[in-house]
């Protein structure tokens, strides 16, 4: 099961490693993270991605919340969530694949953001499903580099909200 | 008013009479600024004792422990004694000095970054950085190791925020701390339900664990089991939460505890778990203890709850408060019947151990030694064999029983029962075997410089005990760095620090010896020479 945490936490040195080192002392899985300030600048957000069984889960909300750098956490499957990564994925290209590569972008709504002779690197803001598709569709291109953000979530809102 | 001076002053305002440590430069200021006051400094002889001396000390109170020691090797020289608290929850305040700020990270002489390395085994750490801090810390600091599920919190302080002048020391009368709000009063509806379960129940059944005794509900608890006639069964850590004769104590549960105890958990309908983490050596298999009863896990940390087993009804809340809220309660219950039952149980049991005739048996010295002791004597059992024979032999009459039990800390014994004597002054003896004697016999030297009267019992049998038994049993007989050869006169190690020595070797006169060794209130040693193959069990 996967489950997504999204945690406020003081925004102070070392309370990142507070959080990481929980996950491996207690041999919680971490799939994804991400860090980032939040609208109060003493506060900072960290997204998680796990995955494990009920009572994993269960547990590492319960140990999250123990830790006093933690302000509050909020606890929210897949489905519940408007969950989006960043990639920008280095591909070199020739005038075979131009065409291709292109095609590929505007089906999936990517943006070439960078090129050179030889060089272009693809962008694209979506959901971790769709940028395992667009990572898919490039398997037969030679990608130079990849860097990718955590998943970033907020849970969704409900529509009498 | 320099940092130093108000950190010590920040010590007065809480209270703290004693503290165990060792110096170094880095943690100087503190130590010179000390010398205005009148708390007790102890110099201890490694700073690993030190944190198990405020252990003793503050378990012997249900206060809160401080030991202080120096930047690099002598704060990671701490680390298992911080562990060690930490495992079974003891409240202490754990000061070490670091080097200059402005030479943080870049490895100079004796810095080691002690918040990072100590972090999964304290409750919370600080690395003050502002000199003006440090008022606020120390009082967050003293409130959170004491507070909720009680813990170490270690601070680290910089020399030059220890030389820094302090604009204006006020110590805090409160604190806030948005984050941190520990459950104190239980859910009345979950109480409400432990009730319809107690009057639903015919084999009821409290297990109780350490937290019972760091809540400070021993008397709550043995009330409420009194009331009700709920016979209690106890962890290792939870050993004296009752007397050991009270006529609902049914002894220690697990792998090493009573087979009456086990019994009656197992065969209970209703299993009470209070302040108990359900853990591997008290529960072997978690999973199966809810297969055929109810079970109600009452602890101050819900990360317990659920942990190792899945419990029925869930109640989370200070302790003491919670058998408060119980005595707004009233049912009638009959348990008469389920009480004779285990009684016969208790009856039954015979001691089925292999006792060779030629040596004196370690659970009748324990035992003897227990009803030879005071009152309201503090023991304090070592980790290995002896710490079994501790376990299920000594008599708790209105005393302490002290143990590493989360961590099972060798060498834990003789500093502990140094704090243990300082902070209560009560009678306090010391029960270790030969190999976790070694661990610790350096703080002779500190009994002898501060007159720290304690009495220490060696069981002596040339072996690490409780490993060559496990060795028998899963390597056959083939030992392995077990055997001790080449360890001191025993006698010759009294008298270099001239502290009174007395011996058994044989199983005649066991009672004169203990009494002639336990006949002052002066520091005496009490070597046991124990067959060497001898089991725990």
């Amino acid at each position: 099961m996967k489950r997504l945490y999204y945690v406020l936490v003081e925004n102070r040195s070392g309370v990142l490693m507070k959080v990481a080192g929980l996950f491996s002392r207690r041999c919680f899985n971490i799939d994804s993270l991400a860090v980032g300030e939040t609208d109060d600048p003493n506060v900072a957000s960290i997204t998680i991605v796990s995955s494990g069984d009920a009572t994993t889960l269960e547990q590492i909300e319960k140990q999250l919340n123990k830790k006093i750098d933690v302000i509050k956490i909020k606890t929210f499957k897949e489905s519940e969530s408007i969950s989006r990564e960043l990639v920008l994925i280095k591909v070199k290209y020739n005038k075979n694949n131009r065409k291709e590569l292109m095609d590929i972008c505007e089906i999936l709504h990517a943006e070439i953001v960078d090129i050179s002779k030889t060089l272009m690197t693809i962008q694209l803001c979506a959901t971790p499903d769709k940028i395992a598709l667009l990572m898919q569709m490039l398997a037969s291109i030679p990608v130079v580099e990849v860097a990718r953000t955590g998943t970033l979530a907020l849970q969704k809102c409900h529509l009498d909200q | 008013m320099t940092g130093a001076d108000a950190m010590v002053k920040c010590l007065e305002e809480e209270g703290v009479k004693t503290v165990f440590g060792y110096p170094g430069v880095a943690i100087c200021p503190f130590f010179n600024s000390i010398l205005q006051t009148k708390i007790k400094r102890v110099l201890v002889r490694t700073e690993q004792n030190a944190a198990h001396a405020a252990s003793g000390y503050a378990r012997s109170l249900n206060t809160v422990g401080v030991c202080v020691a120096t930047s690099g090797p002598g704060a990671t020289n701490l680390i298992t004694g911080i562990a060690t608290a930490y495992a079974d929850s003891i409240p202490l305040i754990c000061i070490t000095g670091q080097v200059e700020t402005t030479l943080l990270g870049s490895d100079v002489f004796q810095e080691a970054d002690i918040t990072g390395a100590a972090e999964s085994f304290v409750k919370y750490s600080y690395l003050i950085k502002d000199v003006n801090d440090i008022p606020r810390i120390f009082k967050e600091a003293f409130h959170i190791a004491s507070t909720g599920r009680k813990g170490p919190v270690l601070i680290d302080v910089p020399m030059d925020i220890q030389n820094a002048m302090i604009q204006r020391f006020k110590y805090p009368q409160e604190v806030s701390l948005r984050t941190y709000k520990p459950t104190i009063k239980g859910h009345a509806v979950q109480i409400k339900k432990v009730f319809k379960e107690l009057s639903r129940a015919k084999r009821p059944i409290i297990c109780a664990g350490g937290g019972v005794i760091l809540s400070g509900a021993k008397e709550l608890l043995k009330d409420f089991s009194h009331k009700y006639g709920i016979p209690v069964v106890s962890t290792m850590m939870g050993i004296g939460v009752m007397p050991t004769n009270d006529p609902y104590y049914f002894g220690m549960v697990g792998n090493n505890g009573k087979a009456y105890a086990n019994r009656a958990m197992n065969e209970s309908d209703l299993l009470i778990m209070i302040g108990a983490r359900v853990a591997d050596r008290a529960v072997s298999q978690p999973d199966l203890i809810t297969e055929n009863k109810v079970l109600i896990h009452i602890d101050v940390d819900p990360c317990e709850i659920g942990k190792n087993v899945g419990p029925h009804i869930p109640l989370v809340g200070d302790i003491s408060a919670i058998f408060e809220d119980f005595k707004n309660h009233d049912i009638t219950v009959d348990y008469r019947l389920w009480n004779e039952t285990l009684n016969r149980y208790k009856d039954e049991y015979v001691v089925n151990r292999d006792i060779n005739a030629d040596y004196p048996d370690p659970a009748e010295i324990v035992s003897k030694l227990s009803e030879e002791m005071d009152f309201n004597a503090i023991y304090v059992a070592d980790v290995g064999q002896n710490q079994m024979w501790s376990c299920n032999y000594h008599i708790v009459k209105n005393g302490i029983f002290l143990t590493s039990g989360g961590m099972g800390t060798m060498g834990y014994s003789i500093p502990a029962a140094m704090g243990a004597r300082i902070g209560s002054n009560r009678q306090v003896v010391a029960v270790c075997g030969d190999g976790s004697f070694q661990m610790s016999m350096m703080e002779l030297a500190t009994i002898k410089q501060h007159d720290i009267p304690v009495k220490i019992v060696i069981f002596n049998n040339g072996y690490l005990g409780l490993v060559r038994e496990y060795q028998d049993k899963a390597y056959k007989g083939k030992y392995s760095m077990v055997d001790l050869t080449g360890s001191p006169d025993y006698s010759k190690i009294a008298a270099a620090y001239d502290i009174p020595y007395m011996k058994i070797t044989s199983p005649e006169g066991i009672r004169k010896k203990i009494r002639a060794f336990l006949k002052d209130d002066k520091t005496a040693i009490l070597e046991c020479s124990i067959d060497p193959f001898c089991f725990a069990k």
